[in-house]
């Protein structure tokens, strides 16, 4: 009943796969970027692009993790920055109080979700792509109907953009602290917390986890706020580092992050995954987006393989998850 | 036999204008398996589904110790002690043996804000629960609840349940999906569930299997209680024809054999 775990045993686990791409990714790209890539440019170019879009995917991981998806989350990068640089410049709000309400904003919208989706028929996918659009619209429409255009710029108070949104070391952004921060939080819930089994077992099977007594609808309903949350908040380090709000930044983090939850092992029917794969998803990701830059390739091609990557990690992972159900049933002794 | 620990009088179930049960009577006793049979679409799901408070009742009363009562939710259901195992077995596939027996009650250590799952406690407990079943092969609460057969995966829920302190175990078909083998295992646990004083609700339409456990049986066809009888007072083919809707089995036997000739 000893608890040793052999080599074979950590070969087996889910994130193994992915453990490996990451180490292949960064080999490859260290090779072809040189001294650029394993220097500070390169280490912070990915690093900052993993604490933004690595936050979301956090978030995104546990609701795949639940079964559900939740696209709303690129208009809801541009809502909440917006909402903080309308209520700091047009309004003169404190950046405190702006900021507070650029994350009410994104917990608004992830209530929203949470209760279309466990109150309704619908999968989360179209849910929250009218969510999404509706988001846009409305930030759209209310950014210009106050400021008269479509872009806010705002100089942040110091206090805060030292805390948000300022650069280390002229390269490092302070968000990849609070992409560590959201890490050890998520992994507490996920892992450590007894909510992180009753996320498993939504995502396992939904009827079976209600009957157990699990309370599916809040569950759900807290999972899209935590989603909402993660966005608006990488929307308040995106305008406090950049003294900007864009309505159509975001878009991006649509599929990004679904891409770095996938690769890092996370079922997407649910019930499976863990946040040490969701890490090293989004740092595979990134490596190869940034990456690219540094090595002389052709920008363009890129995509490519980042596509090739996304499935060669699907066909891995379902390898490695047979690989552990397999262990699970051997071992006759 | 002592007062039954389950009872539905003139139990009436409707969705709408559609009547699904119609006056159902039916009583549960500890220590007895009561087999519910019937044809696809007869009402079974449903009346679980009265039982284990998924749905309420249109009319009429559900009586636990002689008293009424109402299961607003299935945890109010699962509180009172009465557990449903469906056909999968209702657990989880990807998730470790320890974490499903848990689900929803997860045993913690530590404090306040910082209680966190406690695996170790887990693991030893639902693999000795398990292993009180006569399930051996289980042995390791970390493994994946998906690398086991489909009879113990039934057996882990069992013993779940039984674990939980159940004191009526719904069973939803448990044998359906099982191989010859499998399923006697399960029949096996059903016996020892019987023999530790539970009340058992065996649904099943594999009359083999109900015979072999059940002491009381009941045919549902089309949302009413066709028959209600005991352990021996009929023979398999009776009931079988029972389930099949009786008369137009034996019709249609008949017309075969006029064609044949």
């Amino acid at each position: 009943m000893t608890n040793r775990t052999t080599a074979g045993q950590l070969a087996r686990r889910p994130e193994a796969g992915s453990f490996m791409g990451l180490l292949a990714v960064y080999v490859f790209f260290a090779a072809m970027g040189g001294a650029n890539f394993i220097g500070a440019p390169g280490l912070s170019s990915f690093l900052n692009m993993t604490s933004e879009v690595g936050i979301i995917a956090l978030a995104i991981g546990l609701l795949m993790i639940a079964g559900q998806l939740d696209l709303s989350v690129g208009s809801t990068v541009p809502a909440s920055s917006l909402t903080v640089s309308l209520l700091a410049v047009d309004f003169g709000v404190p950046d405190v109080l702006a900021i507070l309400g650029g994350l009410g904003v994104g917990l608004a919208i992830g209530f929203v979700n949470g209760v279309l989706v466990s109150r309704t028929r619908i999968p989360s996918l179209i849910i929250t792509i009218g969510t999404m659009f509706g988001t846009m619209g409305l930030t759209l429409g209310v950014t210009v109907l106050i400021h008269g255009s479509t872009g806010v710029f705002l100089v942040p108070e110091d206090a805060t953009k030292a805390v948000f949104g300022q650069l280390v070391g002229n390269m490092f952004q302070v968000s990849i602290l609070w992409w560590g921060l959201f890490v050890g939080a998520t992994w507490w819930l996920l892992h450590a917390s007894p909510l992180g089994n009753w996320i498993f077992a939504l995502g396992g099977d939904k009827d079976s986890a209600r009957n157990a007594g699990i309370p599916t609808v809040w569950l759900t309903i807290g999972l899209y706020m935590f989603s909402g949350f993660t966005a608006a908040f990488v929307g308040v380090l995106q305008v406090m580092t950049f003294n900007a709000a864009q309505v159509a930044a975001g878009q991006t983090f649509i599929f990004n992050s679904i891409m770095c939850v996938v690769i890092g092992g996370v079922l997407l029917t649910g019930g499976a995954g863990s946040v040490a794969g969701i890490v090293i998803g989004t740092l595979t990701f990134c490596i190869v987006n940034q990456g690219i830059f540094f090595s002389g390739l052709d920008p363009n091609y890129g995509s490519i393989i980042i596509g090739a990557l996304l499935l060669i990690a699907v066909m891995t992972n379902d390898k490695f998850r047979a690989m552990a159900l397999a262990l699970a049933a051997g071992r006759k002794r | 036999m002592t007062a039954p620990i389950l009872e539905l009088k003139g139990v009436n179930k409707s969705f709408g204008p559609i009547d699904v049960l119609f006056d159902i009577n039916l009583k549960i006793k500890a220590g007895e398996v009561l087999c519910l049979l019937g044809d696809n679409g007869a009402g079974k799901s449903t009346l679980i589904r009265l039982l284990s408070g998924v749905h309420q009742p249109s009319s009429g009363q559900i009586l636990m110790d002689g008293a009424a009562v109402s299961f607003p939710s299935p945890r109010a259901a699962s509180e009172q002690g009465i557990a449903t195992v469906h056909q999968f077995g209702g657990t989880f596939p990807l998730m470790s043996i320890g974490r499903s027996f848990f689900v929803g009650v997860e045993p913690t250590k530590g404090w306040g804000p910082f209680k966190r799952y406690d695996r170790k406690t887990a693991n030893e407990i639902a693999v000795k629960a398990v292993q009180d079943f006569g399930i051996t092969r289980i042995d390791d609460g970390d493994r994946l609840v998906g690398g086991l057969s489909g009879g113990e995966r039934q057996s882990l829920a069992i013993a779940r349940a039984v674990h939980f302190g159940a004191r009526v175990l719904i069973l939803d078909e448990p044998t359906a999906a099982l191989g010859v083998k499998q399923a006697t295992h399960v029949l096996r646990i059903v016996n020892e569930a019987k023999r530790r004083g539970l009340a058992v609700v065996f649904i099943t339409h594999q009359v083999m299997h109900a015979m072999a456990v059940g002491d009381h049986f009941a045919v549902l066809i089309r949302g009413a209680v066709a028959a209600d009888f005991g352990k021996g007072e009929k023979t398999r083919e009776e009931i079988t024809d029972l389930m099949a809707g009786g008369a137009s089995m034996a019709n249609l036997e008949a017309e075969i054999e006029a064609q044949a000739q």
